[in-house]
């Protein structure tokens, strides 16, 4: 019975993804989800088919223009008039666009070289705090008390600069994280995973006491305002010119900054995906995936198994630097609470989810987990706010939702949601969503296990003592 | 008599008692020598001039006055984190894997005892309890916690890292900090539905708050106290019991012998009739026990829970266990007293010493660059033997 639904199911799917078929599916899907997204705005769901459709667009079967073509105008045109009408949808991409660019680079350090970097939010700080410093009045209050700043402190550079720093900042994370690898990598396996633990933790207690003897940070406090780059003039109006009448209300220049930050982030992000797709194809993604499958075979192959790690942390520290600078520079305030370990398993439970090593499916990764994050879990607090100000009664407990504690919100467990895709994905689908196909085998354990079937690895659940299962 | 002499059994509780008294007396000298050598160095310097200015006391004096009272200090907090960090080396002797959950494990204790106490808060039991009675609740605390803890261990071990037992190492750490997440919101979700708050206030009862004058000396700036809170003692004693109780169990007894040898070679061990897995069971039943108490301990130490409090006892718990040696029950018990004591110096020394420019709150990066350095430099620990290099 299920076995049969299953078939049809899948034979539905295979009819509608061959021929002309993908087309008018992939079309009348983004048409349908522009739609309820335009009609309303507020509507999650609404958000969630205009997302689902954007998704669909990477995997239906149609030619490669077609596919670009589709993405750039959902990018370029659909999401820039949507966000408008709604701008937290523009927060929600921008931080997609964030977090995507982040486990691209942690995919690189655990996915491909088989590095577990638990301390990755560190080269986040790295970039962030560069702008924040340099993009601030902080260089003129070295020895001011944090929270004492005079009113008319200038500020070091010209907000022009921003665009110099996200380069720097990639640079100068790509040097943090050559000189923590430096020692760190002496040390393999879960060891290694602590000590980059101990890294990332020594890194934001770092920042959260640098206050004195010299005022670098600002210390628990946060540098703020850090400034933005300045649009160029009547951009906004003649935004709001072209698309005023699609959008329905007038973009303020605030608005419009979300709308900058969008593309900013886009174009990092696009580049991050480039650079790890030629990555993985070249040489080095090849040796990288040797040393992650047996260093010492590796090593003895002739692969410079210390030098490659180094370019892995190197590599995949760039992309959170960048990323940092244009955090830094949207929030207009850092502090060492945006990076603490909760957002480097964060970043991590996207790697997991999507699939380690595998490109479309980091990027799936950490929308899903933003999207659930920022909007499910959000939206469900909503809920219960509603519930409790209502006079609804479960009804056989006969509890009051009146009665609900009011710490009860779930938008505050986040740590449930990542512990939970971590958990269950390493016991049930240790590949990801989308596995990469080198990956299969290793998680696997078994040569030739496929993919699709999501078995535990059950046979370590009996009784019987197992086989010698060091994996040495 | 020699000690090798003695029955086993009567040797593996002598043993480990004296080695504690040995680490203890050991570390504080060598961290007193080491802190009145700096204070000799640093005489005459700035920090020496600002204290003689803001107190009228050199450092010198000033560092030996408050020598007694961070020792203290530091033994009470090294005992509490040898108490977790066996947790961490038992499941690591017998794994080989690091059990990221356990400082989770360790909350959850803290909030067994803490909420049986304030349930006997609210009979109204707690406030007119006797002194020998207060002592009876502790105990009863203690072993609430300890069954929580325990419990919790064994069902994490089953649900989460049991499953994953012949995957790359890399995979049940992954599920391990899962775990350790899930819990913390668990902790709190359970304690926000129950009780509309998610921290938690160890009650006053007894006298654990009292202060027991131990001796007072005279110097240049006037007489010196030094005393020791009630349950600083309680802490230490408990703590010194559970050690040498555990010791017991592993060095002497029966199943100790087979943790032992399934630590050492399981498939060998599982030949030989070893039940293998409720071995590994109740290696995560010992550890989550002890971790428990030491929850509870903590509680009654720095009296506010939250469900995250597990974090840094955690860490600092796991750097002790590598400082001494993962898998080696005594390094363990060194590793705490020395990372106490550390924190403790540190906490009291560094702000005099630097002149203000860095506080007591560097303790937990110096706690954190000592085991980066140990993992890099030294894996094996203080006393372990050279552990494998292969992930």
């Amino acid at each position: 019975m299920k076995n049969s639904m299953r078939e049809s199911l899948a034979r539905l799917a295979n009819h509608l993804n061959t021929g002309r078929n993908p087309y008018v599916v992939s079309i009348s899907l983004l048409v349908v989800g522009t739609a309820l997204v335009y009609l309303s705005p507020r509507s999650i769901l609404a958000f969630l088919v205009f997302a689902g459709a954007t998704a669909m667009i990477y995997f239906l079967r149609m030619n490669k223009t077609a596919k670009l073509a589709l993405a750039v105008f959902v990018a370029v045109v659909l999401v820039p008039i949507l966000g408008a009408r709604n701008i937290f949808y523009l927060e929600v991409i921008f931080q997609i666009a964030v977090f995507a660019a982040l486990s691209l680079g942690l995919n690189i350090v655990v996915g491909f070289s088989g590095i577990l970097n638990l301390g990755y939010v560190a080269f986040y700080a790295a970039g962030a705090y560069l702008w924040g410093f340099f993009g601030s009045q902080q260089a003129f209050l070295l020895h001011e008390i944090p929270g004492t700043a005079p009113l008319d402190t200038p500020f070091l550079l010209a907000p022009e600069w921003f665009y110099v720093f996200v380069l720097l900042g990639i640079i100068v994370a790509a040097f943090v994280g050559l000189l923590l690898g430096l020692p760190v990598l002496r040390v393999r396996g879960d060891y290694l995973a602590i000590v980059t633990l101990g890294f990332g933790e020594v890194v934001r207690q770092l920042v959260n006491n640098l206050d004195k003897p010299l005022n670098l940070t600002n210390g628990p406090q946060g540098i703020t305002p850090i400034q933005k780059p300045t649009l160029p003039q009547g951009v906004v109006d003649a935004f709001n010119a072209v698309v005023g009448p699609l959008v329905g209300n007038r973009v303020t220049p605030s608005q419009f900054y979300n709308i900058v930050f969008y593309f900013i982030a886009l174009i990092v992000v696009l580049a991050a995906i480039v650079v790890t797709h030629r990555l993985d194809d070249s040489k080095i993604g090849r040796a990288w995936t040797a040393i992650r499958e047996d260093e010492l075979a590796a090593t003895a192959m002739g692969i410079p198994a210390n030098k490659l790690k180094l370019a892995a942390f190197a590599v995949g520290a760039s992309f959170a630097g960048g990323m940092g600078v244009i955090f830094a520079a949207s929030r207009t305030f850092v502090s060492p609470d945006s990076f603490n370990f909760m957002q480097s398993i964060g970043v991590l439970t996207m790697v997991i989810l999507g699939g380690i090593g595998s490109i479309p499916g980091v990027i799936i990764g950490a929308a899903v987990v933003i999207i659930l994050n920022l909007q499910v879990l959000q939206s469900f607090s909503l809920y219960l706010t509603q519930l409790r100000q209502s006079d609804a009664v479960i009804p056989i407990l006969n509890f009051a939702w009146k009665d609900l504690s009011t710490q009860l919100d779930p938008a505050k467990y986040q740590r449930l949601l990542f512990g939970l895709i971590l958990v269950l994905m390493m016991i049930y689908r240790p590949a990801g969503l989308i596995p990469a196909s080198r990956r299969i085998r290793e998680l696997k354990g078994t040569p030739d296990a496929s993919v699709s079937d999501g078995e535990t690895n059950g046979d370590a659940n009996g009784d019987a003592p197992e086989e010698a299962d060091d994996d040495r | 008599m020699r000690i090798a002499q003695l029955p086993v059994s009567v040797r593996e509780i002598v043993k480990p008692i004296g080695r504690m008294v040995v680490f203890v007396v050991g570390a504080g000298a060598v961290f007193s020598a080491f802190m009145v050598l700096l204070a000799l160095v640093f005489k005459g310097s700035a920090a020496d001039r600002l204290l003689l200015e803001s107190m009228d006391v050199g450092i010198l004096p000033y560092t030996v006055s408050i020598l007694p009272q961070v020792l203290i200090d530091g033994v009470t907090l090294g005992f509490v984190y040898a108490a977790i960090a066996l947790g961490y080396t038992m499941v690591y002797g017998v794994l080989e894997f690091i059990n990221f959950a356990h400082s989770e494990i360790f909350a959850i204790g803290a909030f067994a005892g803490v909420e049986f106490l304030l349930f006997m808060e609210r009979l109204g039991i707690l406030a007119g309890a006797g002194p020998l009675f207060a002592y009876m609740l502790l105990m009863m605390a203690v072993l609430a916690g300890m069954m929580a803890s325990g419990a919790t261990a064994v069902i994490v071990e089953r649900t989460a890292y049991r499953p994953l037992r012949g995957a790359p190492r890399i995979v049940p750490l992954i599920s391990a900090i899962g775990v350790s997440f899930v819990l913390q919101d668990l902790i709190r979700l359970v304690e926000s539905l129950t009780s509309g708050q998610f921290h938690r206030i160890f009650p006053t009862f007894g006298n654990f708050d009292d202060r027991v004058s131990l001796f007072a000396f005279e110097m240049k700036m006037g007489t010196v106290y030094v005393d020791i809170q009630v349950k600083s003692i309680v802490v230490i004693v408990a703590a010194v019991l559970m050690l040498a109780g555990l010791n017991y169990i592993v060095n002497a007894t029966r199943v100790g012998k087979a943790i032992r040898a399934v630590a050492q070679d399981r498939s060998s061990a599982s030949l030989m009739g070893v039940y293998v897995n409720g071995i590994i069971s109740f290696t995560f039943l010992l550890g989550g026990a002890l971790g428990g108490a030491a929850g509870v301990l903590y509680a009654l130490k720095f009296t506010r829970i939250d469900p995250f409090i597990g974090f840094f006892p955690g860490m600092k718990a796991f750097t002790a266990a590598v400082l001494g040696g993962i898998g080696n029950l005594t390094g363990a018990l060194l590793g705490g007293i020395v990372l106490g004591m550390l924190e403790s110096f540190a906490g009291a020394y560094l702000t005099t010493f630097t002149m203000g420019a860095m506080g007591a709150e560097y303790k937990d990066i110096i706690a954190f660059a000592i085991l980066i350095l140990i993992l890099i430099f030294r894996p094996s620990g203080l006393l372990g033997e050279q552990v494998s290099q292969k992930a």
